[in-house]
C-alpha cells in the first residue's frame, strides 16, 4: 500500500517526455482536482477584481480621467508623462520624496535593531515566569488602533494638561504643544513605533533563538566563552538568516510609510516635516480629486519600492545566500 | 576558570550579566506600560486632578463621571454596534476565503500551483494604489456607503493565506490525505473532514489577526463612509480624540471654559478605554495564539 503511495507520488512528480503520456498525466491530475478548481474559482475572482483590477487601473496615470467616460474613455494624456512632469515639477516635489526617504530610512535605522537587541535580551532571561512576564507588556501595545495610538499622544502633548507638559513644567521647563512642532515629528512618530511594536518584533527573533542548537553553546562553554561572546558568535550568527530577510522585505517598504500614522499626526503647522508621498498623493486625489496626478504619484512610489527590493534582494543573495527567492 | 564555568554555571561575570539584563528588561516593561497605565487611571479620575498634574500614576479622586459623558453620546454605541457587525461578518468572510485559497495552494498535485501562488504573491508587493481601487469601489462597484467596501477588498490577506498553508502543509500529515484519497474521498470532503477539524489552532490565530484588523482599521471607512449611522468606531474615535483644536485655553479663556477643556481631555481618555475594551479584554487569553502566528509564519514567510 505504502509502495503504492510512493509510485502515485512519483509518478504525479516526474512528468515524462512523451507528449501524450505528459498530456494524459496533466488530464488526470485535474480530472480528479476539479473540487478544488471550484474552491478557487470566488478566491480567483477576488484577486482579479480587487488586486488586477486597480492594477489596470494604473493607465489613468497616462490618461486625462473624464469622469463621464470612464478609465476606458477618457483620452489619453498629451504627452503621455504628462502627470509624471506635473508632480517632478511640482514644488512639493522634493519636500515629499525628501521627508519620506528620511522618515523611512529612519524608522529603519531604529526600528530593526531594537528588537534584536530585545530578543537577545530575553533570551538570556533564566526565570521562565520574568520572561514571560516582559513578553506580555512588551506585546500588548501592538494590539492598539492607530487612532488609538495617536490619539493618546495627542493627549499627552496636550500643551495644558497632556502629562508630558506636566512633567516638563514640574522640572521648570516649558510647555509645548509637541505634536505642533515640525522638528518633533519623526522623533514623536519614530518613538511611538518602537513602542508599540518592539515587543511584537522581536517574537520573530525569538522563535529563531529557540531555535539554535543548544549543543553549540555548551561546546561554547568548554572552551571558556562567556555569555557576551556566545551571543556574538552563536546567537547572532544564528539569527541572521532571520534579518536578512525581514531587513528585504523592509527595505521594499521604503517608500510606503504608515500612511494611516502620518495622516493622523499630520497638522498644518508640522506639514513641513510630516508631509510624504502617500499624504500628498491622497489630498491630491481624494481631497482634490486629481485623479490622473494622483495615480501617477502612486504609480511613481510603487515602481521605487519595486526596484529596491529587487536590488536588496539580489546584493543579498550574492552576498548572504539568503533571499526571498 | 574554564572548568569553574561549566561545573557552576554561574560565574561572576555570568551573575553580573544577569542582574543588568534583567534590570534593563524591567525597566523597558515599566517605560512601556506606563502609558497603559495612565491612560487607564486619568480615564477614572476627575478632570481637574489629571490637568493640574496631581494624578500621576494611580487615579485620584475615583470617578465614573468621565464614562457616564462617554455613554451619555448615542454615536459611540452605534459606532460599536457597527464594528461588531463589521468585525463578525469580515471575519467569517476572511475565513472562508483563506481556506479556500490555502487548501489548494498546500496540495503538491494541484496543476498550476506555482504559477498561481507567484499572481497571489505579486500582489503582496505590487498594487493598483489609492485611486485606481477608490475609482473600483466608488464607481465600477458602486458600493460607497456599504460595508462591503470594508470587507470584500480585503478579503484575502495574501500573508495570513501562506501562513495558513504552511500549517497544512507541515502540521498535517500527507497521508492523511491520500489515504482519504484512495478510499474514495473527493478533495472536498478532504477539507471539510480532515482538514478543518485539524486546523483549529491556526484558524484561531489567523481569525484573530483578521479581527483585530476589522476593529482597529478607520482608513478604508474613511473613505468610503461617510454616512455617520453607518461609520465604525474608530471614525467616531477619530472625531472625538483628532479633530478638535488643541488650542491653549489656560491663558486666554474664562474658568468655566478652563473646567471644560479639562473634562474633554479626561473623556477622551475614557473614550480610548472604552474602544480598547475588547482588545483589553482578550489580550490576555489570545496572546499566545498570536505568538504562534507569528512562529509558523516564521518558518518559511
Amino acid at each position: 500500500m505504502k509502495g503504492l503511495l510512493c509510485l502515485k507520488k512519483k509518478a504525479a512528480s516526474i512528468i515524462p517526455r512523451d507528449r501524450g503520456v505528459r498530456d494524459f498525466i496533466v488530464r488526470r491530475r485535474i480530472n480528479r482536482n476539479w473540487q478544488l478548481y471550484v474552491m478557487l474559482i470566488p478566491v480567483a475572482a477576488f484577486f482579479v477584481v480587487f488586486c488586477y483590477m486597480p492594477m489596470y487601473g494604473i493607465v489613468l496615470a497616462f490618461k486625462d480621467y473624464r469622469a463621464m467616460r470612464g478609465i476606458m474613455g477618457s483620452p489619453w494624456a498629451e504627452p503621455l508623462t504628462k502627470y509624471f512632469v506635473q508632480f517632478f515639477n511640482s514644488p512639493y516635489f522634493e519636500r515629499v520624496v525628501g521627508n519620506t526617504i528620511l522618515l523611512s530610512l529612519e524608522s529603519l535605522i531604529f526600528n530593526f535593531p531594537l528588537p534584536i537587541l530585545l530578543a537577545l535580551s530575553i533570551n538570556e532571561v533564566r526565570s521562565v515566569k520574568y520572561k514571560k512576564f516582559v513578553q506580555n507588556i512588551t506585546y500588548a501595545p501592538h494590539f492598539l488602533s492607530v487612532l488609538v495610538l495617536v490619539g493618546v499622544i495627542r493627549a499627552f502633548c496636550n500643551t495644558d494638561y497632556g502629562i508630558v507638559n506636566i512633567i516638563i513644567r514640574k522640572l521648570g521647563g516649558e510647555g509645548y504643544n509637541w505634536l505642533q512642532r515640525a522638528d518633533m515629528f519623526r522623533p514623536l512618530y519614530i518613538g511611538s513605533n518602537i513602542w508599540q511594536n518592539i515587543g511584537w518584533d522581536s517574537i520573530i527573533y525569538i522563535a529563531a533563538l529557540a531555535g539554535i542548537d543548544p549543543q553549540l553553546h555548551e561546546a561554547a562553554m568548554m572552551d571558556g566563552a562567556n555569555r557576551l561572546q556566545r551571543i556574538w558568535h552563536i546567537n547572532l550568527p544564528g539569527i541572521l538568516p532571520t534579518m536578512v530577510i525581514l531587513l528585504i522585505l523592509n527595505s521594499g517598504q521604503i517608500m510606503n510609510v504608515g500612511f494611516e500614522k502620518v495622516y493622523l499626526m499630520q497638522n498644518d503647522l508640522n506639514l513641513s516635516t510630516s508631509d510624504v508621498i502617500a499624504t500628498y498623493s491622497y489630498r491630491i486625489g481624494i481631497e482634490t480629486a486629481q485623479y490622473s496626478l494622483s495615480t501617477a504619484i502612486g504609480l511613481f512610489n510603487s515602481v521605487i519600492n519595486c526596484v529596491l527590493l529587487l536590488i536588496v534582494n539580489t546584493c543579498s543573495r550574492k552576498l548572504s545566500e539568503t533571499s526571498l527567492w | 576558570m574554564a572548568k569553574a564555568n561549566t561545573h557552576s554555571r554561574m560565574s561572576l561575570g555570568d551573575r553580573i550579566f544577569d542582574s543588568i539584563n534583567v534590570v534593563l528588561l524591567g525597566l523597558l516593561a515599566l517605560i512601556i506600560i506606563y502609558p497603559l497605565v495612565y491612560v487607564l487611571s486619568a480615564s477614572f479620575s476627575d478632570p481637574v486632578s489629571v490637568a493640574s498634574g496631581d494624578m500621576i500614576l494611580w487615579p485620584v479622586n475615583l470617578t465614573l463621571e468621565n464614562y457616564e459623558e462617554v455613554f451619555k453620546n448615542q454615536s459611540i454605541i452605534t459606532g460599536y454596534r457597527n464594528s461588531l457587525i463589521i468585525l463578525v461578518s469580515g471575519t467569517a468572510l476572511n475565513l472562508v476565503m483563506t481556506v479556500l485559497a490555502a487548501f489548494p495552494m498546500s496540495r503538491r498535485d494541484l496543476w498550476g500551483r506555482n504559477v498561481m501562488m507567484k499572481l497571489m504573491t505579486f500582489t503582496m508587493f505590487f498594487s493598483g494604489g489609492l485611486i485606481p481601487t477608490y475609482l473600483l469601489i466608488t464607481r465600477t462597484l458602486g458600493l460607497m456607503n456599504s460595508w462591503l467596501a470594508l470587507i470584500l477588498p480585503g478579503a484575502i490577506s495574501v500573508y495570513n493565506m501562506i501562513i495558513m498553508r504552511t500549517y497544512f502543509q507541515t502540521s498535517i500529515p500527507y497521508e492523511l490525505q491520500e489515504a482519504a484519497d484512495i478510499d474514495g474521498c473527493s478533495p472536498f470532503g478532504v477539507l471539510i473532514r480532515i482538514i478543518l477539524p485539524l486546523s483549529g489552532p491556526i484558524l484561531a490565530v489567523i481569525g484573530l489577526y483578521y479581527g483585530v484588523g476589522h476593529w482597529n482599521s478607520y482608513f478604508s471607512a474613511l473613505l468610503y463612509i461617510n454616512r455617520e449611522e453607518l461609520q465604525p468606531l474608530q471614525l467616531y474615535l477619530r472625531r472625538v480624540l483628532t479633530l478638535n483644536s488643541n488650542q491653549s485655553l489656560l491663558s486666554t479663556g474664562s474658568d468655566e471654559a478652563a473646567r471644560q477643556a479639562m473634562r474633554a481631555e479626561t473623556i477622551k481618555y475614557a473614550v480610548i478605554v472604552v474602544s480598547s475594551v475588547p482588545m483589553l479584554v482578550i489580550y490576555p487569553f489570545v496572546q499566545k495564539f498570536f505568538v504562534k502566528g507569528v512562529m509558523i509564519g516564521a518558518i518559511k514567510g
